[in-house]
């Protein structure tokens, strides 16, 4: 199978009052379908470019970026929400939902742009909140919620596209320790379900979740590691 | 997968949205479609009263029979200004006037002459009037000339005239105060003291203006002259042409010998005033235009002032929901997109104060109706231009701030707190 992700010599400089800042300064990765990977660093190493980066919510000023096939550093405004849209889920350390919106009305917005039809929204949206547990829940607004509970509303909205990779920015970052283990089992079983993760961290036991940590420091991958494979379920 | 058509999903959504955001900023909401209902009330208000107006003035204007026109010193509806004097300093048309036009005019089918004047002191036995009715002194064609028919009795005759009799013709209202339980005809009533016998009562009209059209009293014009007529009595010629296609044949003869009668040079205007129905309604017509064309200017500014007030709530909009933009662009929103939401989101704000400002404004124009007790009338035209004006101001003034929107970087959005 072709790579899922490929980054060449991928470089993204501001220009901040004069003065180049090299977010990126020369990236290449691979990321294979299925893999869970946690990209770690301290602050300013360039986490937040990379993450934005694979997400395309940013364009590289330097380099190739291939998603599936497809040559993302060559797309227009609208191709990337297209891309977003279809074959990427953000899940956001402070969740980021709409908070008028009630669970399923947020989990039903990638749909709405999507041009799917409202009953089958409805229906996508049931069946991810279902998946994250939430069927209960889906008619509270956000600020009914716990903060684990609204990470899950967010995790059931990155994921009722069916994306290619799940995009996970410090997902545990904005919740106590307990709800912290619980969206961590979700995402791992979401692993195990066989989707990608990249996960951005810079706690070292949340990174230990994943099989494979890439350490960013001053814009460049300073390690790339396979961690200890965690123990399968096999159907 | 089922998919539908992108924008009938957009807009679906937009809708959603426009309610959700109303909803939430009620008070903001409401100031701001305030604006635009007062603009549209203003314009749908006054042409709402305009059409009552026109609608039931148009239909009290037409108070000749056909094919008249009526010759008199000043103009049927006189305004203020310098030209007053100059109608005050022609001369009265004067009853030797009229016999000349009527013995020298050749296509006339007949031409009559009237005055009027305002006389309280009438009564029969012990019973007075408490208002004063107008009296009117015409000739055996008065009746005819403005439209009015007998419901009882006989018109004036030209020996009538002639010989200087006094009868009279009544109308039903007053005829009702003077005669509650008998019947008129043949009764002797006093008119300033002297006696008159009815010899007729006319048929009902109605209200004009406001004001009853059946609260008077006429009599022979050769008696008039003589007891009512002073120095400053000018009369009023009434002509009738003998069809629609000699009418204006008629009019212009009779111009050129009024000229001639009233010793008019040739280079100098009409000393008198032609009036008909269509000259009538035409005054009128020239008075609501102006009226509407105020109106109009009126509107376009509290329209302006309104869809600066949208522009201004929309900005604040965007501004708020910048957080939310950048959520909607990270899940796959594009510019068109967002652009399409807000845009739609001005354009609901308007229509909503649009449909306010139609109904309140039908509303307000009906008013006038009911005052006037004519029927009410929805004018469908200026509805319709209303709201689509109303969309206008969305789009026009929600286009910038839809546009920011729409080119905010999703990264920096995020951020936003």
């Amino acid at each position: 199978m072709a790579d899922l992700i490929s980054l060449r010599g991928i470089k993204r400089h501001y220009d901040v009052g004069g003065e180049v800042v090299r977010a990126l300064d020369g990236v290449d990765l691979i990321i294979n379908h299925n893999e869970y990977i946690s990209i770690m660093g301290p602050s300013g190493s360039g986490k937040s470019t990379m993450m934005n980066m694979i997400g395309c919510l940013d364009s590289p000023t330097e380099g190739v970026y291939e998603f599936e096939g497809e040559l993302v550093h060559e797309m227009d405004d609208n191709q990337l929400a297209s891309i977003r849209n279809r074959k990427i889920g953000f899940v956001f350390q402070t969740f980021n939902l709409l908070p008028k919106a009630t669970a399923l009305r947020n989990v039903e917005v990638p749909l709405i742009y999507a041009n799917i039809s409202k009953s089958e929204r409805v229906k996508k949206a049931e069946k991810a909140l279902l998946a994250v547990g939430l069927s209960d829940r889906m008619h509270h607004k956000p600020n009914e919620l716990s903060g684990g509970q609204r990470q899950r509303v967010a995790i059931a909205r990155a994921l009722v596209n069916d994306p290619s990779i799940l995009l996970a920015d410090e997902p545990t970052g904005n919740l106590d320790s307990k709800s912290g283990v619980e969206i961590m089992k979700i995402l791992d079983s979401l692993h195990d379900d066989g989707n990608t993760i990249i996960l951005v961290t810079h706690e070292e036991y949340i990174a230990e979740h994943a099989d494979r940590t890439i350490n960013l420091f001053d814009g460049k991958i300073k390690e790339d590691r396979q961690t200890k494979k965690r123990k399968r379920v096999v159907a | 997968m089922a998919k539908q058509s992108h924008l009938k999903n957009t807009i679906k959504e937009s809708f959603r949205m426009a309610i959700e955001s109303i909803r939430q900023n009620k008070l903001r909401s409401i100031l701001t479609l305030l604006g635009i209902s007062i603009g549209v009330f203003s314009v749908i208000g006054v042409m709402t009263a305009i059409r009552t107006l026109e609608s039931s003035v148009n239909s009290q204007l037409d108070i000749f029979g056909t094919n008249t026109f009526m010759i008199q010193k000043s103009p049927a509806i006189q305004i203020h200004g310098p030209g007053n004097n100059k109608i005050r300093k022609r001369k009265n048309i004067r009853y030797a006037h009229y016999e000349e036009l009527k013995q020298r005019a050749k296509l006339p089918q007949q031409v009559s002459v009237v005055d009027g004047t305002g006389e309280r002191n009438i009564q029969y036995k012990d019973k007075r009037l408490k208002k004063t009715a107008e009296l009117s002194g015409v000739d055996e064609w008065g009746l005819r000339s403005f439209k009015t028919y007998l419901a009882d009795g006989r018109n004036f005759l030209e020996d009538d005239i002639r010989f200087y009799r006094s009868v009279t013709i009544l109308g039903p209202d007053l005829a009702d105060i003077l005669f509650p339980f008998e019947d008129p005809i043949g009764k002797i009533i006093q008119i300033k003291g002297l006696d008159y016998t009815v010899i007729g009562i006319t048929e009902r009209k109605g209200q004009a203006f406001g004001q009853s059209q059946d609260y008077f009293v006429m009599i022979p014009i050769s008696v008039y002259i003589q007891r009512f007529s002073s120095r400053w009595t000018s009369l009023a010629i009434n002509v009738e042409a003998e069809s629609t296609e000699l009418y204006e044949k008629t009019m212009d003869e009779v111009i050129g010998l009024m000229r001639v009668i009233r010793k008019v040079p040739p280079e100098e205007e009409n000393d008198f005033e032609i009036i008909s129905n269509e000259e009538l309604m035409d005054t009128f017509a020239g008075f609501t235009g102006g009226i509407k064309l105020f109106a109009g200017a009126v509107s376009v500014i509290a329209l302006l002032v309104a869809g600066i007030g949208i522009m201004n709530i929309m900005l604040v909009s965007v501004t708020e929901r910048i957080k939310e933009i950048g959520i909607r662009k990270a899940i796959g929103a594009t510019r068109r997109d967002i652009l399409t939401q807000f845009l739609m989101e001005a354009i609901f704000l308007s229509q909503f104060g649009g449909v306010v400002g139609v109904i309140l404004g039908i509303a307000g124009g009906n008013l006038v109706a009911v005052l006037l007790k004519v029927p009410a009338v929805v004018p469908m035209d200026w509805a319709f231009y209303g709201m689509a004006v109303c969309s206008f101001i969305g789009i026009g003034f929600g286009i910038y701030p839809a546009w920011r929107a729409a080119n905010l970087d999703p990264i920096e959005s995020l951020r936003f707190e």
